[in-house]
């Protein structure tokens, strides 16, 4: 089934979603959209699924003109979607899930629950997506749940399945799995579209790519580009994929941490007795497979944490056990792992949050109260300085996007006189242009002579920007070693296996 | 993961420790230090059961320790069962029940319990809890909150109460009841779906209007003109054949009016229609995830506003409970409160039909425990009797009922689009 759209356009308020889309997804190819975040892939796709109606346009479907209305039309037209935010219910089993909204009730009227295992049974051995039925949903990994999604589509019998940024939420082996099972898919006759902003995985399984650039399309290309064009031309002007890094003199230790050691609530060590230092003019990078200990050792930084034994030396003072406002002040700067979580507050003003850890201050607090005057020109400053691209400083800061957020995050903790970045997963889930940003910015910190600490599940990014690697396997820092290690190296050590060769500092 | 549950783990343990406390300290102060010197008799007979179990004679004293032990040996079983990772709500229920009875025989020294009076009043007493309870279940499994219980069951006890009294019959009054309660569910329902309005607020709101609006129709229409618009006939009592003759459980079960067995026809409909139909599914997808319901083309606002009028409809035969289902005539806001501890009972009963009639049961007999013991007069202040069921509830909610979940989507209105 090939599914094309002509002319599509969409607009919220004055901003322009999606500009006179057009577009051709070919029976049984994986189609790739390529596009930053925030370029109206998510939109266009709504669209397509009956979610938002386009202000004009047509979809068609083999040809013929269909009019999706809503969810139910798209999925009588043969389109499933598997969305970025996982449409499944945590609570129910996967069986109730699959059989939501086409029910099949036996005598009584009861629901056939049977029938739904059969079905989902049938699906698992065609495609080779093996899922419990009776399993919740909220206790299977996200990658299982993925499959999840993909059955509830294909039981739907979708000839075009959306899958939307599916890779953003998986590891490197689900992923590989993800494209394999793309393959399959293809092989029996469904078409795909493939919506993403990255790169190596596009030109892994696309037949052909369309790359959007703030709502419009702006090329349609062949999985053989270099990736350096894609890129290029999806922020829209030369991007440097893997930043310069210049050598140059480090300081003597301007962070040094001795036998630390953080506990839950329960008591049990999450990090345990780790010791390393950081150079001023260092990036220090703690690589690691998420969940070995190093959120809570980013935590521990700047005492965000309850229980933290041992000793944190900032600049040879202890800040152990003080408050976390003293930490920042101390010379602090943490860029926490969830931005939306933690990093700003998402009702307040792009204005207000750049000053959440100064407006106690002078000039911008006088007595008890806050001079809007002074925090407005200073944020004007930031949002230049930092290129925030926003309509308005008093704009809530929910409104932008991730990229954007990440700015705000970065633009306040490094407008304070500091010593040290602490930075956790500073780029996850951000697109190219936003990405090279924050390494630069993170590479200027560190030839400005301050200490730098990157918190990064990604390989690349830590080869990228580190001088030195501290590998974190179960709460333990196993080895610290030289940024020229190879990838194999490094996978191994965060794999919890220590060489001969890879001594620990 | 592991944190979650070991936390679990640790709650349950915390209820079965002040369980067993409570046992030891029920067997040491009434069964040792302060036992009662007289007897105590409870009394079993209501009406014509086959075996007549006239009363039952014991000493305070040995009474008080006997169901102190029983207790005691429960809570046993219970911490066997909390480390054999167990269901622990049946030895913590009898453990309850032990402490209960303890107190009772205690504190009743030289006096007379009617026992199976007790229960079928506490049994009555929680009918609109029930009732109001459901009204809130159908709402909030499907995402809206249902503050206006209150206002649903005041309106429909005055409407129930006029129409049977204009027709003469208590049939009419039963029939129009669900639709006063569906009136109220209408301006709930447009306002909390259709405008988006905090749903809180607005349930407050329509509970006040319905105050006010009753309270000014009763004083203008029915104490002046009493005889027509407020004397309405009551249903009579319908012993069900056979089951009525149990000794003990006939009374207290079998022996009532139609809305009461209605009671029993719509906590067991709702149970099987929320878990077992179509219909349940979809609402309890709607109150979870309503995007996800909404990508697999279930339309979640009609849902929910069709739920929000089978609330009103349910609530509103608990209304007529007040009215042509017991004492007759309309009293000024006499549904007093009852609706909030429905909602009591519904979130203390995890938002599950059986947890919330349990609930509710326990929050009836405790009501009637109080007014029974002020009657029988006994030493403790009334006012700290009617304060036990909520620390019972606290007690429960915290240590025994384990992590209490409401539906994710509860009070949210849905927009699509709106919900990332």
């Amino acid at each position: 089934m090939s599914l094309e759209l002509r002319g599509i356009t969409k607009t919220f308020g004055s901003f322009t979603a999606n500009d006179s889309i057009d577009l051709k997804v070919e029976t049984g190819q994986i189609h790739a959209i390529l596009g930053e975040n925030g370029a109206g892939k998510s939109t266009l796709m709504n669209i397509v699924y009956g979610l938002l109606k386009a202000d004009s346009g047509e979809i068609l479907i083999d040809g013929k003109v269909v009019d999706i209305s809503n969810p139910s039309d798209a999925l009588n037209v043969g389109i499933g979607m598997v969305h970025q935010h996982f449409m499944l219910i945590p609570v129910f089993t996967v069986a109730e899930n699959i059989m939501l909204g086409h029910e099949k009730s036996s005598k009584l009227r009861v629901l056939d629950l049977d029938q739904a295992r059969a079905a989902i049974r049938a699906i698992s051995e065609d495609f080779g997506l093996q899922v419990d039925p009776d399993a919740i949903v909220e206790t299977l990994p996200v990658g299982i749940q993925q499959k999840v999604e993909i059955i509830k589509a294909l039981i739907y019998e979708a000839k075009v399945l959306i899958l939307d940024e599916p890779t953003a939420v998986l590891t490197p082996q689900e992923t590989d799995e993800l494209l394999n099972t793309m393959r399959d898919l293809k092989n029996k006759g469904t078409s795909i579209i493939f919506i993403t902003h990255k790169l190596r995985e596009v030109r892994a399984v696309a037949d052909q790519i369309t790359i959007i650039r703030r709502g419009k399309v702006v090329a349609a290309v062949s999985p053989e580009t270099s990736e350096g064009e894609l890129a290029s031309m999806m922020v829209g002007r030369a991007v440097d994929l893997s930043p310069e890094k210049y050598q140059h003199e480090m300081g003597g230790a301007i962070l040094e941490v001795k036998n630390l050691t953080v506990r839950d609530a329960l008591g049990a060590a999450i990090v345990k007795g780790v010791n390393f230092h950081v150079n001023a003019g260092e990036v220090l990078a703690v690589a690691g497979v998420q969940g070995n200990g190093q959120s809570e050792l980013a935590r521990a930084l700047i005492n965000l944490e309850d229980h933290i034994e041992g000793s944190i030396l900032l600049d040879g003072e202890e800040i152990r056990g003080a408050s976390i406002k003293d930490s920042l002040h101390a010379g602090i700067a943490f860029i926490p792992e969830s931005r939306e979580l933690d990093g700003v507050i998402g009702s307040f003003s792009i204005a207000e949050n750049l000053i959440l850890d100064l407006h106690e201050l002078s000039p911008y607090s006088k007595g008890i109260n806050l001079s809007a005057k002074v925090m407005q020109s200073e944020a004007e400053k930031r949002v230049a300085e930092f290129d925030i691209r926003t309509q308005s400083i008093l704009d809530a800061v929910s409104t932008l996007s991730g990229g954007n957020k990440q700015k705000v995050v970065i633009a306040r903790e490094l407008s304070r006189p500091i010593k040290v970045l602490v930075a956790s997963q500073p780029t996850r889930g951000l697109d190219v242009g936003s990405i090279e940003f924050v390494h630069e910015r993170i590479l200027a910190e560190r030839d400005a002579g301050r200490g730098v600490i990157l918190f990064s599940t990604e390989l690349d990014e830590v080869i990228a920007l580190a001088d030195r690697i501290a590998v974190m396997y179960r709460g333990e820092i196993l080895g610290i070693v030289d940024s020229k290690v190879t990838r194999e190296e490094l996978g191994l050590l965060m794999a919890g296996v220590t060489s001969a060769k890879v001594g620990a500092e | 993961m592991r944190k979650i549950r070991s936390n679990v783990e640790k709650r349950r343990l915390q209820g079965v420790v002040i369980i067993s406390t409570l046992a030891s300290l029920s067997f040491l102060y009434f069964g040792i230090l302060k036992p009662g010197k007289e007897a105590t008799t409870f009394g079993f007979v209501l009406n014509n059961e086959w075996v007549i179990i006239k009363e039952w004679v014991i000493s305070s004293q040995t009474g008080a320790r006997i169901f102190s032990i029983i207790s005691l040996l429960a809570s046993a079983i219970a911490i066997a069962a909390l480390k054999k990772g167990r269901s622990i709500s049946v030895p913590v229920a009898v453990a309850s029940f032990g402490i209960l009875m303890s107190f009772l025989t205690w504190i009743a020294s030289g006096k007379f319990i009617p026992f199976t009076g007790l229960l079928q009043g506490g049994l009555l007493l929680s009918i609109p809890l029930i009732f109001g309870a459901m009204s809130g279940l159908v709402c909030e499994r499907s995402g809206v909150i249902n503050i206006a219980i209150e206002g649903q069951l005041l309106a429909s006890a005055f409407v129930s109460a006029v129409v049977a009294s204009l027709t003469g019959l208590s049939w009419w009054g039963l029939l129009a009841a669900p639709f006063a309660g569906a009136a109220i569910s209408f301006l709930l329902a447009t306002f909390a779906i259709k405008f988006s309005v905090d749903q809180v607020i607005l349930g407050f709101v329509i509970n006040v209007l319905v105050i006010g609006l009753t309270d000014f129709l009763y004083k203008k229409l029915l104490i002046p003109f009493q005889n027509t618009w407020n004397s309405p006939p009551t249903f009579e009592v319908i012993p069900i054949p056979i089951l009525s003759k149990i000794p003990v459980v006939g009374p207290i079960l079998f022996t009532h009016t139609i809305v009461v067995y209605l009671m029993f026809v719509i906590v067991s409909g709702v149970t099987f229609t929320l878990y077992k139909t179509k219909w349940g599914l979809r609402t309890r997808a709607v109150g979870e995830h309503p995007t996800a319901a909404d990508t697999v083309g279930i339309d979640v606002n009609k849902l929910r506003f069709r739920n929000v009028m089978i609330a009103g409809f349910i609530a509103g035969v608990g209304g007529a409970f007040y009215t042509v289902g017991s004492v007759g005539a309309f009293g000024k806001e006499m549904t007093a409160g009852a609706g909030f501890i429905a909602l009591a009972a519904l979130i203390f009963g995890k938002w599950s039909p059986i947890g919330a009639l349990f609930a509710a049961l326990l929050f009836g007999f405790a009501t009637n425990l109080q007014s029974t013991l002020s009657i029988i007069g006994v030493a403790i202040p009334s006012e700290f009797m009617l304060m036990v069921p909520y620390i019972a509830t606290i007690i429960a909610v915290t240590g025994l009922v384990g992590r209490v979940r409401a539906p994710a989507a509860d009070g949210i209105p849905y927009r699509r689009g709106g919900a990332h």
